[in-house]
């Protein structure tokens, strides 16, 4: 017995050794990619929708914005950020027509447009992917020989892109089956969006068995028209300057009728290839492999259209090695590699080891990675510099906010006492020491709703907000002694609720519930109780919370928001009156509604960025500043380090197909994972030696047990 | 016999049903089906139209348990409870409400738990048996009592200690194998060998305690005595024959988990990010789908009540002198 | 003024509980002699006096004082505080906190930051903590010989209050006592003197240093892994009292009644422990959630809404984990009523309630105590486990699971924040392990199959 569990473990031990001979012990990676171009990277949970009509987080676009193309894109490099033409040739040319349908001038006033027309023209000649949807024998059946483990083992063929492909596109986002994050949002801009949409449903009613793509084909959208195979135009409701952010975004990415046609197969709904797996588009890369238990692959996709590395960029960019690869053809790697990876110490440590190309740093990884100069610089701590990592930050175009709900009794309301209870509060809590303590300082302290990058932020002194910070010097926060004044002018002298003659009790709702959560709630706590104000923190689940909000019942809250497009009229709605969550079911959660500010806001969010439009920001901002229906928060400044073999990383907040810019130096990437990662046996051998050193003790008892049997 | 599994089989209906309705009766207290759709739409632009959209193409847009507008049977049968849960029994486990066909990710998800299950399971066993059994023959030494309190000092160890510090002293320092991840076939066994190292370990405490007490019932039998009386050397006798004898109870414990193997450990899985079924169900239940919670409480209660079945006829076959009755 | 939390009740009626039950059981004969063997095992005893320590300390932390609180100015004192006798014996531990984190005894904090000094230069350098270590003023060099003189000072101190306690307690009862039944006493009494010991260095030590570091927000750890004791033994005791009546009854039932009665009960724990135990948990937390979320004004501090989810979770995992002993009840019950006492007392008409209660549970006891002892060290682990996927205590409550839980990110630090992970492992051994060791003396005096 014994025996064999020796010989078994000597098997396994030398099955170990030689399972190592190829590369480092602990790579992750098991097929060798030799001198190929590729970019490790990872995904934490299984993406849930992979259909750019569906698709609306950052993880999901992670994947889908390197497949599928948009009309337009953010520059690479430019910056404030610029749209450029993508799939179109040109910028569109937009028309403006009065209600009786009269083409109007390009100044007349907002009040006269009733309809807008976007008049697009897409490249010629550009090709989808290989795909077996485009095989068309493939809709009617599929081969008896084909095993179905992989889709690309089918005959695969193309088809050009055309102004179809758009139109189909809009169609599906419009029909209630696809179950679009924005057709709600679409329904007030497009003509004839809704009435499509019932159309639709009714439609599927009516005639149950009625294939996908024939119903949406079947009728015409009355915004949309097809001039021909590359011309199109799209009319929306009034006028939308934002309207072509949108038409920058994958929800806008054409889409072959194909597709939708040789996915609605049963044999492949089975073996889960849907559409809403397996994209078809025009993009850099195909999705190769989709597992998402294990690892997504994209490859370079051999149908893409000309499109080169950009060459404008400034002289600071130059000198970071931005345009080395300038005018070459994109995508310059073959590959990205995406694995599940669901926990940050692994990702951090295999990011160290070399496995992963980038990451992000998290607070606890902070002091390790990162070090600031005497003058107070950010810089990279040695170990870091010398394993040739580079760090990259930029300010992110989000906010982290406090909410107050504004239809609460106690902390909301318009009145003057209200509004110095809150105005107390967004003293006393102190942001500075939130971003140092639980961000390790990655973070600007947001002095209104607009973050930095973004038109209409006002930087320096004269953005500062003046209800928290002192009047003459725009770093130091207003005093606790100021704050307690403004709240015994709210009615709570020391924070004592009259009516009850206890301190007051504020409720805090969270769905916060990590390891951290109770760290940062016993701040918050803290913050509060230095009004003598008792917060009461009310954890909820997910559902729950939402719930809290939908119903307005919550009273004070933080959340965040993540702009969609850079432009002020993404985060002011936030804001706007018609967009409070608990009355109109809109976006606008702490339920704020102020008509000064909604009527501003409405002027504004039509216009073009002009020294105009900035007045009307300003003068929303000092509203809202005054109102305090938020502590402002904070935006988080992302910090990411790459390694020495990543070229050409450069912060982009807006674009989401940076992929195809990246380039890779796989010789160094070698050398390095060869270097970091040399195992260590000899604890191994120290192991076996105490196991070893076991065996003699156990013996001479052996030996004394068998003597004293046998006298 | 037969008679006796076809009645025990019969008798596992009412106890499905029964894990049926508990699971969704827990599951729909906590959660509406609203709350379902707001989870799968995400949180941007989400109108009341999206949600009841989404509730009729999923068909959660039905009374939970019994439906009062409807007729005759349908009054039952026209609620979410039968659309949804009876269409188990058929083992038609449908598709997930994220829209993925659960049969098709069961089957893949499953090599990788038996991958970690199975040969932590033989390994855990061999070395328990060969530690009891060495035990059992130094009785009385000061190596007895050693191994006894390594092994108490080992109970007393929380899982998830001996997976940080796995990871953290063979995977992170001494770079032996990956620190997490999974491959198919071969080249699993880079993946798995620390996982499975971590298991045996684990279980190697309460494991040696076990066969060591079951050994030593054995082992103060008569059979024993007379064999030592003819002269065996006590190695002998414990390898050979008490080994023999005890094979039953032993293999009667092993048959009980084999069955759950297959459910895969939660813990394990998700730290070294293995895609097996434990993370699905954890997954699931975070994400609040309601058609992968149910399939694999019902999944697992079957495998469990086929567990003990395969207990009883063990029996059995082992020991003739058992009888079903 | 004396407040009582929902699992302090509970605490305090299960201590008085097993006192009376110990007092019981000391009069019988029968019933008191499988414990005296527990008492003359070396192991035994050490382990109980280790237990019981745990179980102090618990008491300690369950007995609550409203109090108001002191601030600076003096004038806003009708702010109340609610702390345990505990919290107010460790009141430097609890009020020390540094900015983040620092190592063991250090006397900086762990990582550097940007400081301004005196002349107005800023530099980056590892800051001076602001209790621990601060009464040194050349910490490198003075910090070793004033620990060791501080540890030598407590010892002193643990082994003087020892004597004095010796003495008192020869004092009370008779010397000669001792002298005649040496064992278990003197066991104890050692063990005590090492627990004095170590009590004394750490007392004296505490008020000056972090003995085991500071965490992220600077809070001692050790004061942290002390406070998670409490939520360590009312996890594993208060479970074990929502399973008992339910396994006991209905497990007598089964196997006493046999026919309906039993199909009916073997029917219920199939069903339920064939559901995986994590979705009964996690559904019984959410509805929790749900239930305090439409309750706010029952829960209006945290401290009530941190119990009360404790107090479900003690039931939940009583509910779950109650059919393995139904199961060996069951089975006992079924051997033990076919035995020719039981036969006799029905021939003789005795009723079946007394039967059950004269000559069937008295007989199935040492199966309860078995389970019992042996349940607790492995809830105690699982607290752990259940904290890791969030469904266990509420993140406020100090628990060695959040503890390890928070400790998963600092491993991943470099260089490695170890100490938070270590002192959780160290508490929850120790108690794991007297428990375990404890655990395996019951059982061998119990177990009929051992009494040879």
């Amino acid at each position: 017995m014994i025996k064999a569990v020796n010989t078994l473990s000597l098997i396994l031990f030398l099955l170990f050794l030689t399972a190592c001979t190829e590369g480092a012990l602990n790579n992750p990676y098991v097929v060798d990619e030799g001198m190929n171009k590729v970019i490790y990277s990872s995904f934490s949970e299984r993406p849930k929708h992979l259909d750019p009509a569906r698709a609306y987080s950052s993880n999901e676009y992670a994947i889908i914005a390197q497949v599928y193309e948009p009309l337009f894109q953010y520059h690479y490099l430019k910056r404030p950020y610029q749209l450029e033409p993508l799939l179109a040739k040109f910028m569109p040319s937009v028309h403006y027509y009065d209600v009786k349908g009269e083409l109007l001038e390009q100044s007349a006033s907002d009040k006269d447009i009733a309809f807008s027309e976007y008049n697009i023209e897409i490249k010629a000649g550009t090709k989808f992917q290989p795909h077996p949807s485009f095989t068309l024998p493939l809709h009617k059946e599929l081969p008896a020989i084909w095993d179905g483990k992989s889709l690309y083992d089918l005959p695969m063929a193309t088809r050009e892109l055309t102004a179809d492909d758009f139109i189909y596109q809009i169609k599906r986002l419009a029909d209630p089956a696809t179950q679009s994050p924005i057709a709600g949002l679409m329904a007030n801009y497009i003509v004839g969006f809704s009435e499509y949409s019932s159309k639709q449903s009714a439609l599927s009613k009516q005639f149950p068995a009625l294939r996908k793509t024939q119903r949406l084909q079947s009728e015409r959208m009355q915004g949309l028209k097809k001039i021909d195979d590359t011309h199109f135009t799209i009319r929306i409701k009034g006028k939308y300057p934002q309207f072509i952010n949108w038409l920058a975004m994958p929800f806008f990415a054409p889409m072959p009728w194909e597709a939708d046609e040789f996915y609605a197969n049963p044999v492949l709904v089975k073996k889960n290839m849907t559409l809403d797996w397996f994209p078809v588009g025009t993009g850099p890369y195909f999705l190769h492999e989709n597992n998402p238990n294990r690892r997504m692959v994209l490859v370079k996709n051999p149908n893409f259209h000309a499109d080169v590395y950009p060459y404008e960029a400034d002289e600071n960019m130059r000198q970071q090695g931005l345009l080395v690869d300038a005018g070459k053809t994109l995508p310059l790697t073959d590959k990205v590699i995406f694995s599940l990876e669901k926990e940050s110490i692994p990702y951090w440590n295999k990011f160290l080891q070399g496995y992963y190309d980038v990451s992000g740093i998290s607070s606890d990884s902070f002091d390790q990675a990162v070090s600031f100069s005497a003058g107070g610089d950010v810089g990279l701590t040695d170990d870091m510099v010398e394993r040739g990592i580079g760090l990259q930050t930029a300010v992110t175009t989000s906010s982290y906010y406090l909410g107050f709900n504004m239809l609460d009794e106690v902390i909301g309301g318009y009145s003057d006492k209200a509004k110095k209870l809150r105005q107390a509060i967004s003293i006393v809590v102190d942001y500075e020491e939130y971003i140092s303590i639980f961000q390790n300082g990655r973070g600007v302290v947001a002095q209104s709703i607009i973050p930095p990058g973004i038109f209409g932020h006002i930087t320096g002194e004269e953005g500062v907000n003046r209800i928290v910070y002192e009047e003459n010097d725009s770093l130091v926060r207003r005093s606790a002694d100021e704050a307690a004044e403004l709240l015994t002018e709210a009615g709570y002298s020391h924070g004592i609720d009259p009516q009850t003659g206890q301190p007051l009790v504020l409720y805090f709702d969270t769905m916060d519930s990590g390891p951290d959560s109770k760290a940062r709630l016993n701040w918050l706590r803290k913050q509060f109780n230095k009004l003598n104000i008792k917060l009461v923190i009310r954890g909820t689940d997910y559902n729950r919370f939402q719930e809290k909000m939908r119903n307005g019942s919550a009273q004070m809250f933080m959340w965040g928001w993540n702009a969609d497009y850079p432009d002020p009229e993404n985060f002011l709605f936030l804001l706007y009156g018609k967009n409070a969550k608990a009355v109109y079911g809109g976006e606008n959660a702490a339920n704020y509604q102020n008509a000064q500010f909604d009527a501003l806001f409405e002027q504004m969010s039509t216009m073009e960025n002009t020294p105009k439009r900035q007045e009307i920001i300003k003068d929303m901002l000092v509203i809202t500043q005054q109102d305090v229906p938020w502590l402002w928060g904070f935006h988080p400044k992302a910090f990411s380090l790459h390694h020495a073999w990543y070229k050409n990383s450069y912060p982009n907040l807006m674009a989401n197909n940076k992929t195809k810019y990246i380039n890779v130096d796989a010789e160094l990437r070698k050398a390095y994972q060869a270097k970091w990662n040399k195992p260590v046996f000899w604890p191994l051998v120290f192991v076996l030696f105490l196991l070893a050193c076991l065996v003699l003790p156990a013996y001479l008892i052996y030996r004394r047990i068998e003597r004293a049997k046998a006298l | 016999m037969i008679n006796y599994i076809i009645r025990r089989l019969l008798y596992v209906l009412p106890v499905l049903l029964g894990v049926n309705i508990l699971t969704f009766v827990l599951f729909f207290v906590v959660n509406t089906p609203d709350d379902m759709a707001r989870m799968q739409l995400g949180d941007k632009h989400v109108s009341q139209a999206a949600v009841d959209n989404w509730k009729q193409q999923r068909g959660y847009d039905l009374p939970l348990l019994w439906n009062d507008g409807a007729l005759g049977f349908e009054q039952a049968s026209k609620t979410i409870f039968f659309k949804k849960s009876m269409s188990l029994f058929a083992f038609d486990l449908g598709i997930s409400d994220n829209g993925r066909d659960i049969v098709a990710d069961i089957s893949q998800r499953m090599w990788p738990s038996l991958a970690i299950a199975i040969p932590s399971l033989i390994f855990g066993v061999l070395t328990n048996i060969t530690f009891a059994l060495l035990l059992i023959f130094y009785r009385s030494t000061f190596l007895e009592f050693g191994g006894l309190f390594i092994c108490i000092a080992l109970m007393s160890i929380s899982g998830l200690f001996y997976i940080i510090a796995g990871q953290y002293f063979i995977g992170k320092l001494l770079a032996l194998t990956p620190i997490s991840g999974y491959a198919p076939g071969l080249d699993a066994f880079r993946f798995i060998i620390l996982p499975v190292l971590i298991g045996v370990v684990g279980g190697l405490g309460s494991g040696v305690r076990w066969y060591r007490t079951l050994f030593l019932e054995e082992s103060a039998k008569d059979y024993v005595r007379t064999a030592k009386a003819k002269g065996l050397s006590d190695l002998q006798v414990l390898f050979k024959h008490v080994l023999k004898n005890a094979m039953i109870p032993i293999l009667t414990g092993i048959v009980v988990i084999l069955p759950l193997l297959f459910m895969g450990s939660l813990i394990t899985e998700s730290f070294f990010g293995i895609p097996g079924l434990g993370s699905y169900t954890i997954d699931a239940i975070s994400s609040q789908d309601f058609a992968i919670v149910r399939s694999m409480v019902f999944l697992g209660s079957f495998l469990y009540i086929i567990g003990l079945l395969l207990t009883d006829i063990s029996y059995t076959l082992v020991d003739p002198r058992v009888r079903l009755d | 003024m004396l407040t009582l939390l929902w699992t302090d009740i509970a605490v305090f009626a299960l201590v008085f509980g097993s006192a009376l039950a110990a007092w019981k059981t000391s009069k019988k004969e029968h019933a008191a002699r499988p414990w005296k063997k527990v008492f003359e095992s070396k192991v035994g005893v050490v382990s109980l006096t280790v237990l019981l320590v745990f179980i102090l300390i618990g008491v300690l932390d369950s007995t609550r004082i409203q109090q108001n609180k002191e601030l600076a100015s003096g004038e806003r004192s009708d702010y109340t505080e609610t702390l345990s006798l505990l919290d107010i014996m460790l009141t430097p531990l609890r009020v020390n906190t540094e900015k983040t984190y620092s190592e063991p005894f250090a006397h900086t904090l762990y990582a550097k930051e940007m400081t301004v000094n005196e002349s107005g230069d800023t530099q980056w350098i590892y800051p001076r903590l602001v209790y621990g270590g601060a009464h040194l003023f050349q910490p490198v060099e003075e910090r070793g010989g004033d620990i060791l003189a501080k540890v030598f000072k407590g010892l002193s101190y643990g082994l003087l209050t020892w004597l004095v306690l010796m003495l008192m307690l020869l004092f009370i009862t008779k010397a000669s006592c001792y002298l005649k039944k040496p064992s278990g006493i003197r066991v104890c009494s050692l063990t005590l003197l090492a627990i004095f010991l170590i009590l004394g260095a750490l007392s004296a030590l505490a008020p000056y240093y972090h003995i085991l570091g500071t965490d992220k927000v600077g809070e001692d750890v050790l004061y942290q892994a002390v406070k998670s004791i409490r939520t360590g033994l009312v996890i594993g005791v208060l479970t074990t009292i929502v399973m008992l009546p339910i396994a006991i009854t209905l497990g007598l039932m089964a196997g006493f009644f046999r026919g309906w009665v039993d199909d009916v009960i073997q029917y219920l724990y199939t069903t339920l422990s064939s559901i995986p135990g994590v979705l009964l948990i996690a559904a019984a937390i959410l509805m929790a959630q749900v239930y305090m979320a439409n309750n706010p004004e029952l829960f209006t501090t945290i401290e009530d809404r941190a119990d009360m989810r404790l107090l479900l979770l003690c039931m939940i995992l009583g509910v779950t984990s109650w059919t393995g002993l139904c199961r060996l009840l069951r089975a006992e019950t079924l051997k033990i009523r076919e035995m020719d006492y039981v036969l006799s007392a029905r021939a003789l008409g005795v009723g079946q309630v007394q039967i059950l209660k004269r000559h069937v549970l008295p007989n199935v006891m040492h199966l309860v105590v078995i389970t019992m002892v042996l349940d607790f060290s492995g809830l105690v682990l699982a607290e752990a486990v259940l904290s890791y996927i969030n469904i266990g205590v509420d993140p406020s409550t100090y628990s060695w699971g959040n503890m390890i839980n928070t400790s998963r990110l600092e491993m991943a630090r470099e260089p490695i924040v170890w100490w938070s992970l270590t002192a959780a492992f160290i508490f929850m051994f120790t108690l794991v392990l007297a428990a375990n060791l404890f655990a395996d003396v019951v059982r061998d005096a119990f177990d009929p199959r051992f009494n040879k």
